[in-house]
């Protein structure tokens, strides 16, 4: 009973699967256990089905922070390790420039305007297998 | 009236505020032939002369309140608008403050000539003094010329300021998804930070995937500047867009690979025409790139 009363304020992040493709959509505040129940949420994903790409929607995101910003890096990071590419969508200006600010810039991590435009990019170009290994190459190189 | 000349409680300071006041014609005449008011007020010499009448009285209050010393002597406030008016108006025909100083200075010597002429009969002594203290006066008043005319200077600059930062940062939509920021002068902390926020915008509303900086009009490159640039391109790329600096002339490309500034993941290209090129590329349009597009296409 307890248990339930103190997760009951913590917003669990839905983690839906498009193709072949993981939709993430964050919302507002991301509390430190919803974070890591979400890394661990994506990662059980791509590791049980074929997974191309993930896609994380933060266009709701009106503040950034660089604990924000970790936690994009390390789903990409641990996705990429599981040989899923990251996209991150529909950022805001200003989102934009505090991540810049902080030094947050994402590298290894694809971008797009909004989540038609990740989906068409997806299709076009489903990460080269160069792109890939260079990628894993930085992820083992990084932990 | 030679009884209160020969008052001795008289102050050196009263006794040259009542000399302006009583040679004010004389002395305002002078004046107005002198190089100051004569070139600001080219239309009429009656104007001249009212000017001058105007500054004369100001002086002769701050006498006969004993403030010769002091520039913010309610006195002055009375000519200060036109003093600003005058120094504004010499500043604008290329003179520097030390040139403007100058020409208050010779307004000098025609008091003095009038205030020894006022006190022929008295007591050297007391000459002496009103003179020393016409002469304090003097540079009082050209103290007050000088720091309104900083003042204007001032107010310009920031006014110029701030219309630099409105007028230099155009963001031009080139083509459907093509948006493009032609940078004119030197980027610093503040201009860059706009052209950040305008391009970022910019990239929401027009639904861009290439965004293009170019800078042609960029003197030089330092490293601050490639700082600032590097910036720019990684919030437009978090942004979902594609970011290409044009316009990097050879002497440009030169002084960054002597810095050994290191741009490593931002797209170059020599023109804007080319990084469009390559825009239209990457947006899957068909590019000719001989020089017969007609017969091509």
């Amino acid at each position: 009973m307890t248990d339930r009363l103190t997760r009951l304020p913590q917003v669990q992040v839905p983690v839906l699967r498009l193709e072949d493709a993981l939709l993430v959509t964050i919302q507002g505040d991301l509390q430190d256990t919803s974070a890591e129940r979400l890394q661990a949420d994506v990662l059980r994903h791509v590791a049980e089905n074929p997974t191309a790409a993930v896609i994380i929607d933060i266009s709701a995101v009106e503040v950034v922070d660089s604990f924000l910003g970790r936690v994009l890096a390390e789903i990409a990071a641990g996705a990429g390790l599981l040989a899923a590419q990251t996209i991150v969508v529909g950022m805001r200006p200003s989102v934009a420039i505090t991540m810049v600010e902080l030094g947050l810039s994402l590298p290894g991590v694809r971008t797009a305007r909004d989540l038609q435009s990740s989906l068409s990019m997806l299709r076009e170009s489903p990460a080269s297998v160069h792109e890939r290994g260079e990628r894993g190459l930085d992820d083992t190189h990084r932990y | 009236m030679s009884e209160q000349q020969n008052a001795d409680e008289w102050s050196s300071a009263t006794r040259v505020g009542e000399a302006l006041r009583r040679r004010r014609e004389q002395i305002a005449q002078r004046w107005a032939d002198a190089q100051l008011f004569r070139t600001v007020f080219t239309v009429s010499r009656d104007e001249a002369v009212e000017a001058c009448r105007a500054v004369l009285d100001a002086l002769a209050d701050v006498a006969d309140a004993g403030a010769t010393e002091d520039v913010d002597a309610p006195g002055f406030q009375a000519v200060r608008e036109q003093l600003a008016r005058m120094s504004a108006s010499r500043a604008r025909t290329g003179l520097n403050p030390a040139q403007i100083a100058a020409e208050v200075a010779a307004l000098r010597s025609p008091a003095v000539e009038h205030l020894s002429a006022e006190l022929d009969r008295e007591p050297d002594a007391v000459v002496h003094g009103a003179l020393l203290e016409l002469t304090v006066l003097m540079g009082t008043l050209r103290l007050v010329v000088m720091e309104t005319a900083l003042t204007e200077g001032h107010e310009l600059i920031s006014r110029q300021r701030q219309q630099l930062l409105e007028i230099a940062t155009p963001v031009i939509k080139l083509w459907d998804g093509v948006v493009a920021v032609p940078l004119i002068g030197t980027l610093d902390s503040a201009r860059s930070q706009v052209v950040m926020e305008s391009l970022l915008e910019a990239i929401v509303a027009q639904q861009a995937r290439y965004a293009i900086l170019d800078i042609t009009g960029v003197p030089t490159v330092d490293s601050l500047v490639a700082q600032h640039l590097m910036k720019t391109v990684a919030a437009a790329r978090l942004m979902g867009a594609e970011c290409v600096v044009s316009g990097v002339r050879p002497a440009i490309a030169q002084t960054i690979v002597h810095l050994g500034i290191d741009l490593g993941g931002v797209v170059t290209r020599a023109s804007l025409a080319d990084a469009l090129a390559f825009a239209l590329r990457g947006l899957g349009a068909g590019v000719a790139a001989s020089p017969q597009p007609a017969a091509q296409r």
